[in-house]
């Protein structure tokens, strides 16, 4: 008995002993210091946003699916934005809008980035918790701020906004634009500018965490390539979104004190000629995409890392060519930032540099083909388990190529000029951004959940949500290339008065059913989730996984510290799988004196 | 009522799936981690090779059921789309090619290297040979895309050939406003702050000579099937975008910063109506940027007609200086003191 709850009390004692004592409720659970209960923090913060935005694109799936029908119980949820049981064109933009806005940053960076970079970073390098835990605290009470902002823009008399989640001025400059670009707006920037700061606070940790906190024998290629891609992830985020910072402010200062960095020569239907000349629309997109496209390797690189580390783990093999996948995430966060002028092929910009942009644009193809071969053959005569969390890290590598592949015909400016802003491009990033990055957040839950909480996730329900999310994954956006090849334009409240795009209302219907069931099977994995919080299968062993990596050496519920002892010294690298005949090597395992090369 | 029936058989529907999912829990207990393990990894790898193959059937079905509504089976309608529709079925063998072989092999290896306890797994950390190769040849094959690409790219957006016939478009909320340079083919001044919506939509400034032929119309635009148009685009308020599907470009309209594009029209709407065999077929004018709320109804229309027909059109065109002011037009006052005129014109 004593032996077990040295298990599962395990403190640190020497640097952060002091920490344990005393912890009254509010020091634990809500401005927790400890990296362990801040992941959780962003991950159900993450998942609260996740339901809301899924919940949003439902509601315009609805509209989509059904833009005759009157569904009388909307008008009773939504009152004036669902008049007479219908959506409104109003409404219907703010919530592709914020659906948008929420998934990219609030789930997608802050849930996913922000709970595993929190949660695995001091345990895979060997350390006690992050460089400054004061600072990651306030990370996410800065995300917690950000969120409360954004959502209380929904409630504003004039809406939220509702231009786009890339809120291009002059629409989001000009209060008279549009309802949505009035207090909505005001509130969106504030949000966001919040949130910049949360992910800046939180970048600088983990970048600082990782070089200066590994333990003994942790050089930097025996880091999990999670590690390293947090890291490059972390690296980005600190890199660009000081960038959209500054475009945030000096919109903040166009849309309210009278300057003209983004208008020019404006006229406004019902206000007049405005005064405003000089400024450049065009300048704003310049910063958005800065960040906005290393922003999708942000979202993409912590999937691609946990994918690498949970495919190795259950495929009982050691990751293919370690130092080529640490090269490819290296190229693509190089190439993240000299690409971004792809989303504005259609802007006018230069052809010359436009082709330029098609060069490295199109160069990501290689370091992303490396990834996915190596993937392949990591699988290739390995000894698969098919855990829940390995179905989940298989199905981001067929989404990964099923939308990476897509985006070598936008890459072209020749091709995006036909299939900008289309439905193409709709399928290509929910693919490859959005469902991908959801499932590398999905593998990573049902993987490290026994460490979040000591307990298992439901394994049969856990394959339910797979296969059904998995399947309705591709049959929700694969039609969506036709309606792309059909020219059909995104963000459009309703096609029947178009001759050209009005012949696909039957598979409007389909798509918006089985995103209604998709939506539902996330339900039951939410309810696997906070079930087995409390009532899980209790883990008994200390390695569920049997996997090499140093999270597994801490006890089962580590406390604040993360190891009772020593920290333990790390000999070999992470991914010794099948090696002379051993299922698995622990990293902490010395090399043997007859032990073939090693790492 | 309804809705609250589908939502209690909701419900119930979730409360079944999680007792059958803790029931197999307790199942696998009582069977021992091993063997339940084993038959999951059985259960998962059949499964997986099942969706590699449902979804092969899935692509032709969903293909054989949608191709036909796209613009691709319809066929381009300028010389432009004719390169883009090329240049897809390029991009889509060489991807298609890349897409096959890896989700077969992803699957396949899946299931054919589910767990067996009599299997040794191969430890295989890396081969500078194979990483070599699937460095070059997406290398190789991007080399070709890009080289096609960027050939269509400088034709697109280069200089539309000398005989191109100019239309200024301009993009409000939410609407397309088009202008004709008239007889002397060079558009008057514009500046925005003489906009006035009944009579000088885009803000001409009448005191240009050039201004006095310039045709303004609304909604509907006519052009030329075989020759060259070359469309200058602006806006008046938030950005829009001219998306023309059927000629496969399309370009934003922004405020301030004047962009350009040009395409040829190689059939009239009239031979489109016959060759899609839809009487209703319209080339449509998309707005194909997020510009407020009326977005998805911004519509504008081109209308492709030979020469004759255009002539036709045009000569029934009235100057917009005589619409703004209308004691001007000749035709509607038909004696005019001419010296009286000249008085009344201000120089710029």
């Amino acid at each position: 008995m004593s032996h077990e709850a040295a298990l599962h009390e395990g403190h640190g004692h020497d640097d952060h002993g002091h920490h344990e004592h005393h912890d009254t409720f509010l020091t634990k659970y809500v401005f927790s210091q400890d990296h362990k209960m801040i992941a959780k923090q962003f991950l159900i913060t993450g998942m609260v946003w996740a339901v809301l935005g899924g919940l949003m694109s439902v509601l315009f799936r609805l509209q989509l699916g059904y833009p005759d029908a009157s569904f009388p119980w909307l008008e009773s949820i939504l009152g004036k934005w669902a008049k007479g049981g219908q959506i409104t064109p109003e409404a219907y933009y703010a919530l592709v809008t914020t659906h948008g806005t929420v998934l990219v940053f609030f789930v997608l960076t802050a849930g996913l980035s922000g709970t595993f970079a929190n949660f695995l970073i001091p345990l895979q390098v060997g350390a006690r918790d992050m460089a400054s835990p004061f600072l990651n605290m306030l990370s996410y009470w800065f995300f917690f701020i950000a969120s409360i902002i954004m959502l209380s823009s929904l409630f504003v008399e004039t809406g939220p906004f509702s231009g786009g989640w890339t809120a291009y001025p002059p629409l989001s400059a000009l209060h008279d634009a549009s309802p949505g670009s009035k207090t909505g707006m005001d509130l969106w920037i504030i949000a966001m500018a919040l949130f910049v700061v949360s992910s800046l606070l939180g970048g600088l940790n983990y970048i600082t965490t990782i070089l200066n906190m590994r333990t003994k024998g942790m050089s930097m290629t025996r880091l999990p390539l999670t590690i390293w891609a947090l890291f490059f992830t972390a690296v980005l985020g600190v890199l660009s979104f000081p960038v959209l910072l500054s475009g945030m402010i000096l919109l903040i200062f166009d849309r309210n004190f009278g300057t003209s960095f983004y208008l020019s020569d404006i006229y406004v239907n019902g206000v007049g000629a405005l005064s405003n000349e000089g400024g450049s629309a065009i300048l704003f997109q310049h910063l958005f995409w800065f960040l906005g496209h290393p922003e999708v390797y942000i979202i993409l690189l912590p999937a691609m890392g946990m994918v690498s580390e949970i495919m190795s783990v259950n495929s009982r093999k050691p990751i293919f060519g370690y130092m080529a996948m640490l090269g490819s995430l290296f190229a693509i966060a190089i190439l993240a930032f000299l690409v971004w002028a792809h989303h504005m092929f259609v802007t006018g910009l230069n052809p010359l540099l436009g082709s330029v942009f098609v060069l490295l644009t199109l160069l990501i193809a290689v370091p992303s083909a490396i990834k996915v071969f190596n993937w392949l053959t990591t699988l290739w005569r390995g000894n698969i388990r098919f855990t829940p969390a390995m179905l989940f890290a298989i199905g981001f590598v067929s989404l990964f190529i099923s939308g990476g592949l897509t985006g070598i015909w936008l890459g072209n400016a020749a091709l995006d000029i036909y299939l900008h802003d289309s439905y193409f491009v709709v399928a290509h990033f929910h693919i490859v951004m959005g469902v991908a990055s959801m499932f590398g957040m999905f593998a990573g839950v049902y993987h490290w959940f026994p460490k979040m909480y000591g307990r298992y996730l439901n394994n049969s329900l856990g394959y339910i949500h797979f296969w059904i999310t998995m399947a309705g994954a591709y049959l929700i956006f694969w039609p969506m290339h036709y309606q792309g090849l059909a020219g059909m334009p995104r963000r459009y409240f309703d096609f029947s008065i178009w001759e050209s795009f009005k012949q696909f209302a039957e598979l409007n219907r389909f798509i918006s059913t089985i995103a209604m069931i998709v939506f539902a099977t996330q339900i039951l994995f939410l309810i696997n989730f906070f079930y087995s919080i409390f009532k899980g299968r209790k883990v008994t062993v200390l390695n569920p996984w049997e996997s090499n990596t140093l999270e597994w050496t801490t006890p089962i519920r580590p406390g604040h510290g993360n190891w009772p002892g020593e920290i333990p010294e790390v000999h070999r690298w992470p991914y010794d799988y099948g090696k002379d005949g051993h299922d698995f090597i622990p990293q902490t395992t010395p090399v043997g004196e007859d032990e073939t090369g090693t790492h | 009522m309804t809705l609250f029936l589908s939502v209690a058989i909701i419900v119930l529907i979730f409360v079944v799936i999680f007792q059958i999912a803790k029931a197999s829990e307790y199942v696998s207990i009582l069977k021992g981690e091993e063997a339940s393990r084993q038959q999951n990894n059985k259960i998962n790898g059949f499964l997986m090779v099942a969706f590699l193959v449902l979804g092969f059937v899935g692509i032709y079905v969903c293909n054989k059921m949608y191709y036909g509504k796209t613009q691709m089976a319809q066929g381009a309608a300028s010389i432009q789309g004719e390169k883009v529709d090329e240049m897809l079925f390029v991009t889509l063998i060489i991807t298609g090619i890349v897409f096959v072989i890896t989700q077969v092999l992803l699957f396949w290896f899946a299931y054919k290297y589910q767990e067996d306890t009599n299997r040794k797994v191969f430890f295989f950390a890396h081969s500078t040979k194979l990483e070599l190769i699937w460095t070059v040849i997406p290398a190789i094959a991007l080399t070709v895309l890009v080289v096609f690409g960027l050939r269509n790219w400088f034709f697109f957006t280069g200089e539309p050939p000398k005989n191109a016939m100019v239309v200024e478009v301009t993009g409000k909320q939410f609407g397309w406003i088009f202008r004709y340079p008239g007889k002397d083919a060079i558009f008057g001044k514009k500046y925005y702050k003489n906009i006035d919506p009944a009579t000088n939509s885009v803000g001409i400034i009448w005191d240009d000579e050039y201004s006095k032929d310039d045709i303004l119309t609304e909604q509907t635009m006519y052009v030329v099937k075989g020759t060259p148009i070359k469309l200058i685009l602006g806006s008046r308020d938030v950005i829009h975008d001219v998306g023309l599907t059927h000629f496969r470009l399309k370009m934003d309209a922004v405020p301030g910063i004047p962009t350009t594009m040009w395409f040829t029209p190689i059939y009239t709407t009239k031979e489109m109506q016959e060759k899609t065999g839809n009487p209703n077929f319209q080339y449509e004018i998309s707005c194909d940027q997020m510009c407020g709320n009326g977005h998805y109804s911004m519509k504008g229309l081109i209308q492709v007609v030979d020469q004759e027909e255009y002539d036709l059109w045009m000569a029934k065109q009235k100057p917009q200086y005589f619409t703004a002011f209308p004691e001007k037009d000749p035709s509607a006052v038909p004696v005019i003191d001419s010296t009286a005129k000249k008085a009344t014109i201000v120089k710029l």
